[in-house]
């Protein structure tokens, strides 16, 4: 699921956890493994291929419909179906056509996928994305994974210099995954703090660098622009950097999120979704949407709060979850 | 997408008239066109369901076939049914009669909730005349009471906060002793945001609503919440009764059809809408402005409201005589631009304009403050006689005022021909004739409709 290029094997964590805390790990990795499965991989509600007619079709767009999926997507995976099973293709059986059904869906799930790129060194990612979509939080998580699980050395950039309180959100979370923190003043040009973060890095051989960035709705053009900034300021230090920028979506956001990706796609070249929130009771249809009309793949998906709790993305699990009641 | 409701309908129903009579088959046209916008508006499957099951009566109804325009007249139909959907009974904010009053804020976590705080508070002290203490009682997030103390500061509010060690519901029962002995007049209380199907947390909520015995509960949304909306206001429901919804983030694109679905479903009126990033961005809600927006209608009564608050009168009558007697010039022009420009950004502007969300050119175009800038210079270096009459612009003139603002001779000239299309415009549109969404989308550029998506019946 990511690319660490010609570091993967030469690098593990340093130091053995003691054997207490590693049951402790183990233990909490069950849980959580129960859990995000609890969340995701549901069967598809029974009654729903019972017997294969007219209602069955319907039934089906409501559902992918409540799931979130949209209009367009919804019309065009049953279509698809419902004509494989008319000409004869899949046989009309309520668990041949369920199992297909989690194909095609899984099929536009994967559209586009790619693993994370964190190959270069140092490797900059970039987190966009509206207010209150778990940003922060999301970069949190995946720099403790890459410190602590995978030995890396990680420098984050405070660049939400807007919201309040935002840069001690993400110095906790520094703190928790022992990384290196860059801020700026409150106000401060979210560029010079992207700027320096990878300077420092490239000063300490650092091996990846995440850029924080404010939540903005993509209606806000200034906004937008100033993103598009960051991103040229960034590739002032390093001309492919970001290697990967990722924009978190909330499960709960209904088509906006198609909107969402779009913009943010167009400004900074966005290259995957972060799905986060999935462990409430949204389906998070919207990525399918996204990775329907837009091409732009989930990556990461968020099921919980705790660390363990980002996960990679399974299309076929997820395909699962979603017609799951 | 689906900005196109009307124009859709119109297409559907625009050979009833000649039939002489509205088939059945009309009418399922017509729900279908009505269900896929409410359905791209976010509005929840099953309200839609009822909803366009209620409306089919009415629009088989004699006063749609007997209408000029039916399309037309079944668009204005479906917003008079969701502006009563929405609307109803509307609920003001329960205020103590003795002590402080105290609301109780809860929500997901992202929706917006220790912002809404802060916005009310700054409502509620301007608007109210309150004296409004936060509490601060998300100790889960990191930072978060670090963020509310902020904004507290900002909206003016006292903050009462223990640090994150503390357990909420102690810190809530603390604060309102607090708000009590220093006489507050209102105590806001942030919750950590949490998922409706967390237990330990939805307990935790009724808890302090228990602690506190808040004069109203409001449930913060997101206004880009998708179908989940409804289970998710249903959760809340049952662990805390709301009275109210505050809706969050409205300043984006989102047709926002959570609100309905949650006041649908619950019964629970939105309350309060909030805007912007700003502190101010926060107000009333309106459910015949958020009918229109589901719909994609454009919300012209808040265009109207907030040119009011910019225009002068005198001079909006005056620009009324100038136009009708052709006698509009540059300095008009641009005494004008200034005066559009003080109700915001353009952009936003425009997203208010019916039919302007249609045309995807112009939404997405990005309205570029700085060439208004340029526009503005050009004009500033003409002399006054060049102002009132443009046509003595030549050669000469052209390089001085091109010099003059900086500028290339060309942009000046171009400058002179936008005018000169722009009164002409304006003369037919003083000749009693707007002009309509094809001649504005041609203005622009054309505009190419959306295929309409392939859905079953219902």
């Amino acid at each position: 699921m990511i690319d660490l290029g010609s570091r993967a094997p030469a690098n593990s964590p340093a130091t053995e956890p003691d054997p207490e805390r590693r049951r402790g790990v183990f233990k909490r990795l069950r849980e959580s493994l129960s859990k995000s499965r609890q969340a995701l991989t549901e069967e598809i509600s029974a009654s729903l291929f019972d017997r294969i007619d007219e209602e069955t079709w319907e039934r089906l767009e409501e559902a992918l419909i409540l799931a979130d999926a949209g209009a367009p997507t919804t019309a065009t995976v049953v279509e698809r179906l419902e004509h494989e099973v008319d000409s004869g293709a899949v046989p009309a059986d309520g668990v041949a056509v369920r199992d297909r059904l989690i194909e095609i869906l899984a099929e536009v799930a994967a559209t586009g996928r790619k693993p994370i790129d964190l190959s270069a060194e140092p490797a900059v990612l970039m987190m966009v994305g509206v207010n209150g979509t778990g940003k922060t939080t999301t970069i949190g998580k995946i720099a403790w994974h890459l410190s602590k699980e995978m030995g890396l050395s990680v420098v984050m950039a405070a660049g939400d210099t807007y919201r309040a309180a935002a840069a001690e959100q993400l110095e906790e979370w520094a703190r928790r995954a022992g990384a290196e923190l860059i801020r700026g003043e409150a106000g401060a040009d979210p560029g010079s703090v992207a700027y320096d973060a990878i300077g420092a890095a490239r000063a300490r051989g650092a091996d990846v660098v995440i850029v924080d960035t404010a939540g903005r709705l993509h209606t806000q053009d200034n906004l937008m622009e100033e993103l598009a900034k960051v991103r040229r300021v960034i590739a002032k230090q390093i001309p492919e950097a970001p290697h990967e920028t990722l924009i978190s979506i909330d499960a709960t956001t209904g088509q906006n999120g198609l909107r969402q990706a779009k913009v943010f796609s167009e400004a900074v070249e966005v290259d995957g979704v972060v799905l986060t929130k999935l462990d409430g009771t949204a389906k998070g249809g919207i990525a399918l949407a996204i990775a329907e009309e837009l091409g732009i793949p989930v990556k990461l998906i968020g099921v919980g709060e705790t660390l363990e709790d980002l996960r990679p993305f399974d299309p076929s699990d997820y395909a699962q979850a979603l017609l799951a009641e | 997408m689906f900005d196109q409701l009307s124009e859709r309908l119109q297409g559907t129903l625009s050979d009833v008239r000649s039939r002489g009579k509205l088939s059945e088959s009309d009418v399922d046209a017509a729900m279908r066109d009505i269900r896929l916008a409410l359905l791209e508006a976010d509005v929840n499957f099953k309200v839609v369901k009822a909803f366009t099951k209620t409306l089919k009566e009415r629009c088989l109804g004699d006063e749609v076939l007997e209408s000029l325009d039916p399309g037309q007249h079944v668009v204005k139909i479906v917003n008079e049914e969701l502006t009563e959907l929405m609307g109803g009974s509307g609920r003001e904010l329960a205020f103590a009669s003795t002590g402080p009053t105290v609301i109780l804020m809860a929500g997901l976590q992202g929706s917006g909730k220790t912002t809404a705080c802060a916005k009310l508070a700054k409502h509620l002290r301007e608007d109210g005349k309150k004296d409004v203490a936060l509490a601060a009682c998300d100790v889960y997030r990191p930072a978060a009471v670090e963020q509310l103390v902020t904004m507290g500061r900002r909206a003016g509010a006292h903050v009462y906060e223990k640090g994150t060690d503390a357990d909420p519901v102690e810190i809530a029962a603390w604060a309102l002793d607090r708000a009590r002995e220093e006489r507050r007049d209102v105590l806001i209380v942030d919750t950590a945001g949490r998922l409706h199907v967390d237990r330990e947390l939805m307990d935790e909520l009724a808890k302090i609503k228990k602690r506190t015995k808040p004069h109203d509960v409001l449930l913060v949304v997101d206004a880009m919440t998708g179908q989940d909306a409804v289970g998710v206001a249903e959760s809340f429901a049952e662990a805390a009764e709301f009275d109210g919804v505050v809706m969050t983030k409205l300043d984006g694109d989102a047709r926002g059809g959570a609100a309905l679905s949650v006041k649908a479903v619950t019964g629970k009126p939105i309350l309060f809408a909030s805007t912007g990033e700003k502190i101010e961005a926060f107000d009333k809600f309106h459910p015949d402005r958020m009918a229109s927006r589901i719909l994609g209608m454009g919300d012209v009564l808040s265009l109207i409201e907030k040119a009011e608050q910019q225009v002068d009168e005198d001079q909006a009558q005056d620009l009324q005589r100038k136009l009708e007697k052709d006698e509009f010039t540059l300095e008009d022009f641009r005494q004008q631009m200034r005066q559009v420009r003080k109700m915001g950004p353009l952009s936003s502007i425009i997203g208010m304009l019916p039919g302007m969300g249609a045309m995807k050119q112009l939404k997405n175009a990005n309205v570029d403050e700085r060439e208004m800038d340029r526009v503005e210079a050009i004009i500033l270096s003409m002399t006054p006689a060049e102002r009132a009459n443009p046509a003595i612009i030549n050669g000469s003139r052209r390089k001085r005022i091109a010099n003059g603002s900086g500028v290339r001779v060309q942009n000046v000239k171009q400058l002179i021909k936008q005018f000169d299309q722009m009164r002409k415009l304006m003369r037919s549109m003083t000749g009693g004739k707007m002009p309509n969404e094809q001649q504005l989308a041609h203005m622009m550029g054309g505009s190419p409709r959306a295929p309409r998506p392939k859905m079953r019946r219902r």
